[in-house]
């Protein structure tokens, strides 16, 4: 399979690889896929509680070229958004990004989840009671 | 010497023609054109005299008693699709069941499932975490409906050799044909339908540094004698069990590959081994939970089969692509996007068959790319695990396993 440039480049040159610590205040993390399916990406975001903006955002991706490039570009629009506005990411806007074929929209459906899963972490720990609760069931 | 980019370490899929193989096959298309069933003129005299060299080297490649039971095919898919459906065909009256084993190739699948609709009954033998298929399985697994047993002689992905005399043994004594898939053996190792009671064997060209588009099917004349039912009709070529014009000069190619093959054999396996035993101490010794795929020992000298935990397989390609062409079981990289089903097969767990990546060497692979290629698939790897989240988890002792993954 031929791989789009944008593809190329996220893989080649990843952005944002890493990890926070879960327990930071404002982090959110979402972990989803599964490894028997080839697939898994952990996404975090970091948001300045008081603004809501998300400051930071780290990924880490198990999966094909695709996968990687998805989890990387959602980090990169993460960024300077505020938790409101990174919910209207779709995957349909990585599958245009980074020309995605067809065989490969799941990977973009898998980022979409990631970024819902990490937005739903982070509003659980953060935004509901003083005390950060317990770590996400995944 | 300088390295030449990009490497070709992909021998299972296919292999290069050798200059030598090429060079037997040029007259055939221009000056010696003739149609080898042209019985009345020195053109087709001539064809027909090439054709039956080019049998004759087949023949002994396989150490087949008599050239006339080579039937040409376009390549081992037909092969295998005339042994098992000419012969479920054939022998219809006599029963309706074949045995085949869980990781036999793609095409072996595919007729069997089509054979399944048309009332066939077949039992896909399980094999052992090494690949091995267990001849006692086997014949467990036969019925007085048995017709025919069909194992792969050494597998396409994982390079594991069967215990093909054995089972040979086993047919004959059940009175049950035996077909293998040699199609990765015949030319890499020794195979020999007498000496391993072999009555139906497929093989193609072009893994043996043949041309595309030409193959063979053995099938036995004596003891048994064993007929199959053509699929194509036409001329009544190839004895009626392969209408067609043969391709003279692919036959010709196919003959040619197989004669050097077999002159190299001992010599060329031996260097291969070495140079995949290299290549496996160099990945191995380097990168930790990476795990040999298949038969430590009984496995073609060329193939080596490796899972590397945590990292998905078609990534791996994609960092080495532009250097070196491999193969993977990974599902992004198959039309299905299904996992490898050999590697599913043997028992390991799904996330690691994701995982796997094939290197198939060749007679043109040297020390050179070998330690190129094991560098270089080192650092892509452990580039990889840095961005894994499964990599990180298990760093810090979380079981992978007792987690709740929420799947697609």
């Amino acid at each position: 399979m031929a791989y789009s440039d944008k593809v190329i480049d996220h893989y080649s040159n990843p952005r944002n690889v890493g990890s926070f610590s879960k327990d930071t205040p404002g982090v959110g993390t979402g972990l989803v896929g599964a490894p028997e399916c080839g697939d898994v990406m952990k996404l975090q975001i970091k948001v300045n509680v008081e603004t809501g903006l998300i400051e930071d955002a780290k990924f880490k991706t198990f999966g094909c070229g695709s996968a990687i490039a998805s989890s990387s570009l959602a980090t990169e629009w993460l960024k300077g958004r505020t938790v409101d506005d990174a919910a209207k990411i779709k995957n349909t806007d990585i599958v245009n990004e980074l020309k995605l074929p067809p065989v490969k929209i799941h990977c973009s459906v898998l980022a979409e989840d990631a970024i819902k899963a990490a937005l739903e972490d982070y509003k659980e720990k953060w935004t509901k009671s003083e005390a950060p609760a317990g770590q996400s069931a995944s | 010497m300088t390295l030449k980019l990009p490497i070709f370490m992909d021998s299972q899929s296919t292999t290069p023609v050798d200059p030598r193989v090429l060079e037997a096959m040029l007259p055939y298309f221009t000056e010696k054109f003739g149609h080898p069933a042209s019985r009345n003129h020195p053109f087709g005299w001539e064809a027909e005299a090439a054709v039956d060299n080019a049998r004759e080297q087949v023949a002994k490649l396989i150490g087949a008693r008599d050239p006339k039971e080579v039937v040409f095919t376009s390549g081992g898919t037909e092969s295998i699709n005339l042994a098992l459906k000419g012969a479920a065909e054939m022998y219809r009256e006599k029963g309706n069941h074949i045995v085949t084993t869980a990781i036999d190739q793609r095409a072996t699948m595919d007729v069997c499932k089509r054979l399944e609709r048309q009332g066939i009954e077949i039992t896909y033998v399980p094999v052992g975490r090494d690949g091995l298929v267990s001849v006692e399985e086997i014949a467990k697994a036969m019925t007085p409906k048995t017709i025919l047993i069909s194992v792969m002689f050494a597998n396409n992905e994982i390079g594991t050799i069967q215990p093909v005399a054995e089972i040979g043994k086993l047919a004959k004594e059940k009175g049950v044909l035996f077909h293998t898939d040699a199609i990765q053996a015949a030319g890499k190792i020794p195979v020999d339908v007498e000496a391993m009671g072999i009555d139906l064997l497929s093989a193609t060209a072009h893994l043996m540094y043949g041309p595309k588009g030409v193959g063979a099917l053995y099938v036995r004349r004596k003891n048994p004698r064993v007929r199959i039912s053509p699929m194509i009709d036409g001329g009544g070529h190839e004895r009626g069990m392969r209408s067609g014009t043969v391709p003279v000069p692919l036959a010709v190619g196919f003959g040619k590959a197989a004669e050097i093959c077999r002159e190299g054999m001992a010599e060329e396996g031996k260097r291969l081994a070495a140079l995949r035993d290299r290549l496996q101490n160099l990945i191995l010794s380097k990168v930790d939970e990476a795990y040999l795929n298949g038969h430590p020992e009984k496995r073609l000298p060329h193939n080596l089969n490796i899972s590397f935990a945590y990292v998905e397989g078609e990534s791996v390609l994609m960092g080495l692509n532009k250097e070196v062409a491999l193969s993977s079981g990974s599902a992004c990289t198959s039309a299905t996007l299904e996992p490898s089903y050999v590697i599913s097969a043997l028992g390991v767990d799904s996330e690691l068959a994701h995982s796997s990546i094939r290197f198939g060497l060749h007679r043109f692979s040297t020390e050179e790319e070998i330690d190129f290629v094991g560098r270089r698939t080192v650092e892509v790897v452990h580039r990889l695990r840095e961005m894994s989240p499964l990599y990180e988890m298990a760093k810090e002792g979380v079981d992978l396993k007792s987690l709740h993954w929420k799947a697609e």
